[in-house]
């Protein structure tokens, strides 16, 4: 694509994609510190985390402060104009998945003195992995601007949702087992309840980026594969 | 005889229909067969860099180059079954198509004169039927409400904004069915330009309407349809909405997001 005539215009469109490359980056880096905390049962790691959310909401307002001057002295149309609300968009989802992840690091610094059942964890590790290459695939899908790559996550959520799915049965199958265990797998409930909700912005942000690329949203509705809401499991007699 | 062309995707009328239009300054082809469409009742926008042909193609469509000499044009414009380029009354043609052009040109005399004048031309109208048709023209021009005490003073006494409005007065009073604008708003303030703006607004229930805007968001404000032309060429042409939010062309794309060259 050619160059803006004026090049400070072209300067702060790249300004505007630093910051929210850097916004990517910090929240792909409080999900791994979260799930590390919850893992490695890591209180210092668990208050890194929740205090390295702040950043996030920084970058977040930087975002919405520049795109806001942008507007008034630029009045940026076609692609231009798409740049910019889409960016504010995806800093807006990233900013929710800074707050989920900061979420998980609570719940590991209140359980970090508890025990649970070994294989809860392997359960949240796998589903983790899956949303955190999610979330790296569609900030390359954004950078080079690769809507076929963004398409590709947006399909692929549904599998994080079969994910919560199984661990959602797992988790209450674990409390009928030992009501002592009621309390912790609360904790994972929520816990992998805020890694399905990263999945969910992720693939708004997928939308985004197909929306960036091409003009107009993705035609298709979602697969959604959360069946959680309708899922009752109850105690044999 | 009316054949009006109705236009499938939309259920717009045709009221004008360029075809293959092609225009030569002596032997400078300066528009390079344009077919285009004005819709009945809409405002079409058209914009490009200077020197594409959008002013020609505005000037073509009422006759003005017939003013200069070695300039022609070739092809067809249709208006209400007649090709405009065959016409012989040009007066006729004029007060079928009006312009309002670039910089405010009222006549030296009086506001009421400044209307009353082209009625007259077209019209024999007893003097309390001239009134009302001034009155009503200043209305539809946002203008009586300012002007109604002093339409006997100078219509250069107006400011600039005003002037235009009179101009425009001037134009819908011998109630055309086309307006073209060239440029209106580039010589006013802000204000004065919304007034303006609300004024095409208002207008394009009664008239059809072509803009001429070097003023993108004007062209995106005003239109339901937009142009972009360069070199000479129609590039893209369709819904304002999609021209300026994701055009289909790239040449169109890099003039409004001012990344041309």
């Amino acid at each position: 694509m050619n160059e803006h005539t004026v090049k400070s215009y072209e300067e702060e469109l790249k300004l505007l994609d630093r910051r929210i490359a850097q916004m990517g980056g910090y929240a792909e880096k409080l999900l791994v510190q979260a799930m590390d905390s919850l893992e490695r049962r890591d209180p210092k790691l668990a208050e890194k985390a929740v205090s390295d959310d702040v950043m996030v909401d920084q970058l977040e307002r930087e975002v919405q402060d520049q795109v806001i001057v942008m507007i008034a002295r630029r009045q940026p149309l076609a692609n231009d104009l798409r740049h910019i609300m889409t960016v504010v968009k995806i800093a807006g989802d990233l900013e929710r998945i800074g707050d989920l992840a900061k979420n998980i690091a609570k719940r590991a610094l209140t359980i970090a003195g508890e025990s649970y059942p070994k294989p809860l964890m392997t359960g949240m590790r796998h589903m983790t992995e899956m949303v955190q290459n999610q979330l790296k695939d569609v900030l390359d899908a954004l950078t080079a601007l690769d809507a076929d790559k963004a398409m590709q996550v947006w399909r692929n959520d549904q599998q994080v949702d079969a994910m919560y799915n199984s661990l959602f049965r797992e988790l209450l199958t674990y409390m009928m087992e030992d009501p002592r265990n009621i309390g912790i797998c609360t904790h994972f409930l929520f816990g992998a309840k805020n890694i399905e909700r990263i999945g969910d912005h992720t693939t708004n942000i997928a939308e985004n980026v197909y929306y960036l690329v091409h003009g107009v949203p993705i035609a298709d509705d979602r697969p959604k594969g959360d069946k959680t809401s309708s899922t009752l499991i109850t105690p044999r007699q | 005889m009316n054949v009006m062309s109705k236009d499938v995707d939309s259920g717009l009328t045709e009221k004008v229909s360029v075809r293959d239009l092609k225009f030569y300054y002596g032997s400078t082809l300066a528009l390079k067969s344009i077919t285009i469409p004005l819709y009945e009742r809409q405002v079409t926008a058209f914009i490009g860099p200077s020197g594409c042909g959008k002013s020609t193609l505005l000037r073509v469509l009422n006759r003005m180059y017939d003013l200069y000499p070695n300039q022609r044009a070739e092809g067809e414009i249709m208006f209400d079954g007649e090709n405009v380029l065959d016409m012989k009354d040009l007066n006729l043609l004029r007060s079928r198509i009006g312009m309002v052009f670039q910089k405010p040109t009222p006549f030296p005399m009086t506001i009421y004169e400044n209307i009353a004048f082209g009625l007259r031309l077209y019209e024999r109208l007893p003097k309390s039927e001239v009134d009302a048709r001034v009155e009503s023209a200043l209305e539809k021009a946002a203008l009586w409400k300012e002007v109604k005490d002093k339409l006997h003073s100078s219509g250069l006494s107006l400011s600039g904004g005003q002037q235009q409005r009179l101009c425009i007065a001037r134009t819908v009073a011998i109630r055309p069915e086309v307006i073209l604008f060239d440029e209106p708003c580039s010589a006013l303030d802000p204000i004065s330009t919304a007034k303006v703006e609300e004024l095409i607004d208002e207008l394009k229930h009664e008239f059809t309407i072509a803009i001429v805007t070097h003023n993108m968001q004007q062209a995106a404000r005003v239109s339901q349809r937009t142009a972009f032309m360069y070199l000479g060429e129609l590039v893209e042409f369709g819904d304002t909405k999609k021209l300026f939010t994701n055009p289909t062309d790239s040449r169109t794309q890099d003039y409004i997001t001012g990344r041309f060259g």
